[in-house]
This record gives C-alpha cells, structure tokens and sequence, in this order.
C-alpha cells in the first residue's frame, strides 16, 4: 500500500504533534507515504473568504502534483485540506467555468490535472485499505480501561460525507475499540469547535469550545480523540482562559493517532504526546493483584 | 423603588409634551431609569435595495439554489453561533435575495460563520448557506465594508497574501502580523498561550517557503486574466 501524502501547513506547525504520530503508526501497519514533492497550501477556509475560485486553483496545483508523482491516490490527514482538496474536486466536476480556470492556471505552470486523483482520510484508509483486523494484530499493549471520547469535528462529515455517516460517524469509534479503549457515549461528535474564532472573537469561540469538553468531562471520558489540528488546537490550547472563565473542565485532547501509537507500545515522545498544553499521561493499568476468592 | 418615590411626577414639569410623538419623552412616577425609546424601523424599506445584488450572488457557483429558500429558519436553529448575530442566517438569506446589499454586507452575520457547514447538510432546499456566506465574505472584502481593526477579514487577507508570496501558511508569524494590526492588549491576553507553545516546541518564526514559489502568482495572474477579459 503507498500513498501520496499531502501534509498542510498545519502539521508542520501547530499541528506536527499529529505527523509525529501519524508517520510511525502508519509505518507500522505497512503503510508507504511519499510526501508530495513541493505541495502548497490547500486553500482553507481563510482564502475561501477572500477568493473562492483561487482557492481551489491552490488546491488544483496540489491534486495535479499528486497526479504527476504516478501514485493515484492522496492522503490528507488535516480535515480542512481534506475539505478543500474534495470541494475543487467537486468543483472540477460540476461547474464547466470552473474546470475552464482551473485548468488555464494550471497551464500556466506546465501543470495538468484530469479529476480523477481520490482524495482519501487517513481513517478511511485504515478502516477500508488496512482493516481493523490487521490493526487489531498490532496492537501490543491495549487502552484497556481507557475512556475515549471521539470527536470528528466538521469538516470530515460535512458537507461531504465521503466515507462515514454524516451524523453519527463510526470510523474512529470502531479503531478505539479495536484498540482496546472504552467509548464513552459522546452526543457532541460532530459538532463545532469554532474554527479560527477562538482567537478572532473569543467571547464566541472560547464558549464553543467549552461546551465540547464540559460534555467529555461530565461523561467521563480520560481523554478525547480528535482528527484535525485545528480542534486538537482549540480544544487544548485555550486551558488557561477556559479555566478562568468555567471553572475545571479541562480534558486532554490527542490525535487519534497517538492513542493507536500508544497501543502499538510506541513512546511518548515518538507520538509528539509533550507537544500538548493539557498534558496527556496513560499507563496501562497493573494486573490486578491476585486477591482470595471468598468461598 | 425609594429613588422612584422621590422623584416629582411629571405632571409638575413646566412644559408638558402634547405631541404624539414627543410621548416617549412624558416621564410616569417610577418610570423615570427606563431609557428613551429609539425608533428604528423593522422592516427595510423598498428603496434601500440594490438592484441586481441578488441576482449577481445567486449567479456565482454554487449559490444557485438561494432562490428556493422557504424560510424555514433551520440554518438559524442549527447555526452554534447565531445566538451572537444581528441578523440570523435566515434573515441573511431573505435579504440577500431581496437585494439588501447593504445590510448583509455590514451584518455580523457573514464574519461569525465559522464554516461547521451544518446549515448547509441541513437545509431542506439544499441551499449551500456556507458557500454564500463566503460569496458575502469576499463582497464585504472587496468594497471594504468592516470595522476597522476587525480581525477576521485582515486574517482571511493576509492569510492570502502569505499564500501568494510563499506558497504556506507560517502560522505563526501570521497571528503576530494579525495581532499588530488589530490588538496589542489581545496579544498580551494570550501570554499563556505564547508560553505554552514556546514550552511544547510549537512556535516556529520560520518561514515555510515551497520551491516554485513563482508558480503561485503565475496561477493566480491567470486568474485574474480570465476575469478580466
């Protein structure tokens, strides 16, 4: 199995904690990336703003270069590049004019792009390509004890639901358990974090933001298991204003990869887990001592 | 309800206003903290339109569907952030389709969709509501048309240009650059911030950089040629 693999801005910034865990899992599992040879920024919701049809230009050069490098599909582990990589395509398809221009920027570059390149999700990729079966054979020190809440976030499930439900996504519920952890139930799945503006207009973002983990920390859940580093951002990077403004609700948030990374017996460090600002610390539980069984 | 006791009632004021439209102004005893009514109208008038907006939005892809809207409020019910706009997504949708340029383009509306697309999946007429609000984004952008020192669309702009010169995103130096144009005491607030990520080795000040950076501005000239001819 060999991927392009199409990484964003975010996973070489504030996100390298989810490439840091992502490469190794996936080498484990026998996995090929190639990183896409000079790949640029997919567009994102910020250049949507400011130019909807350049922005999926920016995302046209990538799904070309991902054509050219002979290996037929693109792996996009950020959920906005994932997003905008699928909505040009989309565009591509659907609109003549659109296809006229992308495909006229393209030239100018000596760049071609037929439409065909599937972009895929990681998790589409181990639950569909991989399997669980396979994965569940890697597993050497299971989350047992463990309670997950799985958070997807917006923008794998809409507005394209491409491999999960749209409402109830199942995908990285099913990896847990194959790794051994608990579900907690988490109605809150897919709902908003909200995006960039927890930093623009906090009064607005921060709240959002607060009701994702009030809800993990009333059921329960030792951490939540997120795909996307914008979530994983505002989620963990907030604590401090979170704090001053609800009180204790704070829940560590990781990237789904580094608790596959942790049952695989992979180290903290290898997974990028001190990369968090609400720390995230799992020790399998000791056998239980042996205690009399009363007669 | 002391204060309300001693003020003299208003009958005993030397010039009483008989006007209906002085009345707001007639003080009753135990009246006196409620604010002067403001008379703002409701409902637009015809001449506020701008012909032709609606339709020009409706027009770009993707927008198409606008002229199915029924009305029915379910992008407001879904919307987490509506309970912080002017005007509500619904509302939005009617005047943009009415032709309300104007009062869509300075509502609050367009700058606190966050794009969770959850209006859109949801919309019986399979309206593609956060597809227009990013069409109003980009008209508010292009006339100028926000508070100034408003962050989110010098975010969305410098976020473009750092796009076109480099070809990534460097976060970083992007949040400082949009700090010092909005807010120092916003940047000073985030302290904690700075230090965690300093702390957990995410605060990188170097510059991403693709190898044919020129291929950028070349696509985006090509662009701009098309629309031009």
């Amino acid at each position: 199995m060999k991927y392009s693999y199409f990484p964003g801005c975010s996973l070489k910034g504030l996100g390298r904690a989810y490439e840091e865990s992502l490469l190794p899992v996936m080498k484990h599992l026998g996995v090929e990336l190639q990183e896409l040879d000079d790949w640029n920024c997919c567009g994102a919701t910020a250049y949507m703003a400011v130019d909807e049809v350049k922005a999926c230009v920016l995302a046209a050069r990538n799904l070309a270069l991902a054509e050219k490098s002979g290996l037929n599909q693109v792996m996009a582990p950020c959920a906005a590049c994932y997003l905008v990589l699928n909505k040009a395509k989309h565009y591509f398809h659907d609109y003549p004019a659109m296809k006229a221009t992308m495909d006229r920027a393209l030239n100018a570059v000596g760049l071609h792009y037929s439409g065909d390149t599937p972009v895929r999700h990681p998790l589409d990729i181990l639950l569909n390509d991989v399997g669980l079966e396979a994965i569940k054979q890697k597993v050497e020190k299971p989350l047992k004890g463990l309670k997950v809440a799985t958070y997807y976030g917006c923008q794998i499930v809409r507005p394209y639901a491409t491999f999960d439900d749209q409402y109830n996504p199942t995908t990285m519920d099913r990896l847990m358990e194959a790794l051994g952890a608990t579900l907690v139930h988490y109605p809150l799945k897919t709902k908003c974090c909200g995006g960039s503006l927890t930093g623009t207009l906090p009064e607005a973002g921060i709240r959002l933001v607060y009701i994702l983990l009030n809800e993990a920390k009333k059921r329960g859940a030792d951490c939540i298991a997120t795909v996307c580093p914008l979530c994983q951002f505002n989620l963990d990077g907030y604590h401090s204003q979170l704090k001053a403004q609800y009180g204790d609700v704070l829940v560590p948030t990781v990237y789904f990869t580094q608790l596959m990374g942790l049952a695989f017996g992979l180290s903290d460090k290898e997974l990028g887990l001190n990369r968090a600002a609400v720390p995230f610390k799992w020790r399998p539980p000791l056998p239980a001592a042996a205690t009399p069984v009363p007669a | 309800m002391v204060k309300s006791m001693t003020t003299p009632p208003a009958t005993k004021k030397a010039t009483v206003p008989t006007r209906s439209s002085d009345r707001p102004n007639v003080q009753r005893p135990g009246e006196e903290s409620v604010p002067i009514m403001k008379m703002r109208p409701t409902i637009k008038y015809e001449a506020d339109r701008v012909r032709g907006f609606g339709r020009e939005i409706m027009s770009v892809p993707g927008c198409e569907q606008l002229q199915s809207c029924i009305q029915c409020g379910t992008c407001s019910g879904v919307c987490p952030l509506s309970i912080y706009m002017d005007h509500t997504p619904r509302q939005v949708m009617a005047l943009t389709r009415a032709d309300f340029k104007n009062e869509v383009l300075r509502s609050r509306t367009i700058w606190l969709c966050a794009s969770c697309y959850a209006c859109t999946v949801e919309c019986p007429q399979e309206i593609r509501i956060t597809d227009i609000m990013y069409e109003l984004k980009q008209r508010a952008i292009l006339e100028g048309i926000f508070p100034k020192r408003f962050p989110i669309p010098i975010l969305a702009y410098d976020f473009s240009e750092m796009v076109k010169k480099n070809g990534r995103i460097t976060e970083m130096i992007l949040v400082i650059k949009l700090f010092m144009k909005t807010s120092w005491l916003a940047a000073l607030g985030n302290w904690r911030l700075g230090i965690d990520l300093i702390k957990t080795g995410r605060f990188s000040l170097v510059t991403e950089k693709i190898k044919h950076h020129g291929d950028i501005a070349r696509m985006m000239d090509a662009v701009d040629d098309q629309k031009g001819s």
